[in-house]
Formats: C-alpha cells, structure tokens, sequence
C-alpha cells in the first residue's frame, strides 16, 4: 500500500489517496473520486502507442530514438512551431519545455488558453484577492460556485475544502456553511445549495453588475439576467453579512460571452464586498497542474501563458499568440503537442490546421491527437509512474508521487524534452 | 422537425472517468457523443432518451444521441459533454483572449431516424481524414 498519493487528474490534487499493489502492479484505489479512481486503474490497461512516424502517408514503428530525432528535425524545420500542451507535465518537465521553446523560436502555450486565460487576462487588470483552499476550510461561512460545476469536474473539491468539512472556526461543517449557486443549469452542484440563482445563459457580466450596483446603493431594473430584483438584493445582503465569502468561478464565465471581463466584473465584486466583510475569490482551475504551467512560463519568461519566442524574446498577446489563434490563422507550421489532447479539445478550424501541419504528440496513450500525429513518443503517466512537482488550484505547490514503474522503454517527458533539445542542439550546429 | 438552441459544452464525471478509460473505447463515445437536453425540448422534436439527433452549427454537423438531462430545466439549451463531437461544432474565434467559445454557440437540433454516431478515432478520421 502507498498512501498520501496525489491524484494527478484535476486542479484539486487530492493528497490522501491511497494506492494498493500487489506485484508491482496497482490493484486498488482508495479515497480517490471516480475520475481519480480510473485514472489510476487505468494505467495498467491504458492504449499505449508503439514510437512511430509516419512516412508518404504510411505509419510505421520506430526506436525511440529515430522518433527523437524525427521531432527535432521538424521543429528545427519549422519557422514558427506551436509547442503546446503541459497541463499533465511537472514543473520540472514544464522547465524543460520552455527551454525547447526558446532554443526552437516557438510558440508556447498550455491548456490555460482554453480554460482560465480570460481570468488571467481579468487578473492583470484588476489584481486577485484570493487565498489558499486550507483558509476556505477553516474560515468560510459562504462558498459560491458561479458557472462551475465540481460534483461533474472536481468532484471531491466540496468534501475537502469548501462545505463538508470540519474547520477550525466551522466545527460543524456544512451546517456551519451556506451554498450559493449561479449558473445556467440546475447542475448536480446546485442541487446541494441552500439558495440557486438560475441565470440566462450568457448573461452573467449583467448579473454580476446588477449585484455590484444593488451593493453600491443603486437601484436596479426589476429583473436581471432572468433573476428577480428582490432575490438579487437578497443575495447582496446575504454576502454582505457573512464573516468569511468565497467566490469560486469556473467556466460558466470563461467561455461565455464577455469571457475576461465576466471575471473582471466578479473580482471587482468581491474587491466591493471587501468593504463590508472579508471575501475571496478563486478560479476553479482544472486539469492536474495547469496553475503550474503558469508559474513555470511566468517565472521563466515573465508571462503566464500565450508566449511567442519567434523573435527571440517572450511576446504575449493573446489574440494573437495563443494556441488557436495561430491554429486557426493558419500560422504555426509545426505542432508539438506534449501532455494534451487539442484535436479532441479544440473547435473544428483550429484541428484542420493542426491535421495540415506536421504533428508530434507525446503523450501516455492513443489520443485523437495521436490519430492525426505524424511522429508518436509515449511518454509515462506524470503522478503514477513519475515524481514532481505540481501546483494545486490554490498555486500551492505539492510533491507528485510515484507508485509504479513505466513500462520498459517507457521515457517520462522530462527525459524526452531533454534529448529532443540536444538533439535540435546538433542539428542546428551542422 | 427541429430546434433552435444554445450549445454549452463542459465536464461530466462519466466522460472524465471514461476518458481516462481510453478515448479510444466505446464507454467514452457512449459518455461523450450525447446531446444532453431539457425534456421540454425533447417533447418539441418528439424525440426520447437514446434516439439519434443532428446537431448543426455554422461550422459543422454531428450525430448524437439524445439523452434526457438530469440536470434540467434549460429549456432552449443543450448541452454537450467536451471532446470531439463537441467541438465538431465550435466557432475559431477567441474574441481577442485566446479562449475560443466553448459556450454559448447557437445551434439547430433535429431528429434523425437511426443515425450513425461515430466513435472519437473514427469521428476525427471523418472529419479531418488521416492526417499528413
């Protein structure tokens, strides 16, 4: 039995699973949710893809090291390669990677782009009053999900942190505790809430407006976004008068219309709300470690995401620089995607262009992505077969564990970023 | 007979789990390749849990199964766990942030007698063919 393991499948990375062997191989799963619980069990049974290239249309197996070699000659080919991906990497691997990107001229950017980019955006604007999960357990009497859904994406992130559990100052747990929930469905979130605000879909920037104007003593329309105005001041009261608020938003305001300056509006809630009481806010980040990608990228090239190296310097503009704009302008003409599946993930045109353009992927398992793919490296599952570091949604750092061995020949993507650069090293010295 | 609605995509827990199973099995098609609707929708387009649906926007068309939602009411909203299918039908544009709109794209919703739903290998060879 290896105890205190961290899931390494959402941004809430669990730290208390306990993973049982038996010759080697791992048989059972505790504490895990169902997602966590299947990615591990499935790591014994996962697709794994053979190295392979793909030649005049005819994919064929390769040594590791010809598949190496393939890579690094279309990135050094290519005059504007997008290297994107990393959401499943450690930091250490992450390090790596931009290393790459910069000896390669590339275009670098993470999964943030089509999850919490516009919150990025928001948060250079307007600043982020947040703070870590423990405090939300210990301290929070009001927790609101807004356009998130954590029974469906983070599906322990109630039980661990924010309602069910014993705090310091909430010894009764959730009966200590108050649920709001925003957002367009009655998800299996709201259903648990002790109050939920169904708003029109699309409609939340209005919402959060009609909050912030009924809260700075302005009057408001009779209904908003399909909420009535006596439940909107209600609601205005409600946060006002809590001792400790926590606004957790996900992507029921990212991807919706308004995108950056949704979140924009909702922290500017919640730097209102701090007049009266404390309140925090936090973006519900998703997939493993996501907030680490931008740490890694913003301590190494100053910016967190979207970071253009074609110039030799970091540029940033999304809009311009993020991995489907270049995708879908027709821009990058290589891709190298690690840790990430885009052509199951991203909108049609960005994945045509990805299906024209020379295609790596370094990833565990068969993929969508691996189907288009023109050079395949297998890689290790990051959290099950290799240690390091990860960032939880909080931007807490935890160690990852390892609790089997990869496959023989199996290389993690630290040692396959490695030997991708020496070998782009050789190449652009001949 | 059909329907004009609005298409959101996102995380279910039976397409994470599945997901982690392998995109490539049939439990990740049968969790992924759902359009999930409002009953009082399904009623206007006199379709049932499990009957196939066409869902077309200005970008593209795919075959779904319809599933009655448990996490209604929305009405005049459909929603499409992520993955493929999903994002058969999506806009390329990011509005200038990077982030294209995984939400809120308009689309029509149409019964189809026994179509095809094509799992996610086969999906992707259809729509962008076998790659280079």
């Amino acid at each position: 039995m290896v105890t205190d393991v961290v899931c390494p499948f959402c941004g809430t990375l669990c730290d208390d699973i306990d993973v049982e062997l038996e010759d080697g191989k791992i048989k059972n799963v505790k504490h895990a949710c169902v997602i966590g619980a299947r990615k591990f069990l499935g790591q014994a049974h996962a697709h794994r893809p053979k190295p392979r290239i793909v030649e005049n249309g005819e994919a064929k197996e390769v040594s590791i090291d010809e598949a190496i070699d393939r890579a690094a000659e279309i990135l050094v080919e290519a005059k504007k390669p997008l290297l994107y991906g990393w959401a499943t990497c450690t930091c250490e691997a992450i390090e790596k990677g931009v290393a790459l990107a910069e000896e390669v001229g590339g275009v670098i950017d993470g999964t943030t782009s089509v999850c919490h980019g516009p919150s990025v955006l928001a948060i250079q604007e307007v600043g982020y009053p947040t703070n870590t999960l423990g405090e939300v357990k210990n301290r929070a009497d009001l927790v609101i999900y807004w356009g998130a859904n954590p029974m469906h994406a983070h599906p322990r992130h109630l039980s661990r942190y924010s309602i069910f559990p014993r705090g310091y100052f909430r010894e009764r747990g959730a009966q200590d505790r108050e649920l709001i929930v925003v957002d367009a469905r009655k998800t299996d979130t709201a259903k648990l809430a002790n109050t939920f605000v169904q708003v029109q879909p699309g409609k939340d920037y209005e919402l959060l407006s009609a909050l912030r104007t009924v809260l700075n003593g302005h009057d408001i329309p009779d209904e908003v976004a399909g909420v009535r105005k006596e439940d909107i001041i209600k609601l205005v009261d409600r946060m006002k008068s809590c001792q400790f608020g926590i606004l957790f938003f996900g992507m029921g305001l990212t991807m919706t219309p308004g995108k950056h300056r949704n979140i924009n509006n909702a922290i500017s809630l919640v730097q209102d709300l701090n007049r009266y009481t404390k309140f925090s806010i936090m973006a519900m980040r998703g997939h493993f470690n996501v907030t680490g990608f931008g740490e890694v990228l913003t301590w190494t090239t100053g910016f967190p995401f979207a970071v253009d190296l074609t110039r030799g310097y970091p540029r940033y503009n999304p809009g311009e620089t993020a991995a489907n704009d270049v995708l879908a302008r027709g821009e990058a003409d290589a891709a190298f995607i690690i840790a990430s599946d885009p052509v199951a993930h991203f909108p049609r045109r960005s994945v045509e262009h990805l299906a024209r353009i020379p295609l790596i992927a370094i990833v565990p398992e068969e993929t969508p992505t691996t189907q288009l793919a023109d050079v395949v490296i297998p890689a290790a599952f990051t959290g099950i077969e290799v240690e390091g570091t990860a960032y939880r949604m909080d931007r807490v750092p935890i160690r990852v564990r390892k609790v089997v061995d990869p496959p023989e020949g199996v290389l993690t993507d630290e040692e396959i970023l490695e030997r991708i650069h020496n070998r782009v090293k050789e190449l652009k010295a001949k | 007979m059909s329907i004009e609605a609005n298409l959101i995509t996102g995380r279910t827990f039976t397409q994470g789990a599945t997901m982690e199973e392998g995109k490539g099995t049939k439990a990740y098609t049968k969790a992924a390749a759902v359009c999930e609707m409002d009953p009082e929708d399904m009623m206007k387009i006199g379709v049932k849990d499990g009957d196939t649906v066409k869902v077309t926007s200005e970008y593209g068309e795919v075959v779904l199964w319809a599933r009655r939602s448990s996490q209604y009411p929305h009405e005049g909203t459909v929603f499409i766990p992520l993955g493929p299918w999903a994002n058969a039908l999506l806009a390329p544009g990011t509005d200038s942030t990077g982030m294209p709109s995984f939400k809120d794209v308009p689309v029509t919703v149409e019964k189809v007698e026994d179509g095809k739903v094509l799992e996610a290998f086969e999906l992707v060879r259809s729509i962008y063919g076998g790659g280079n």
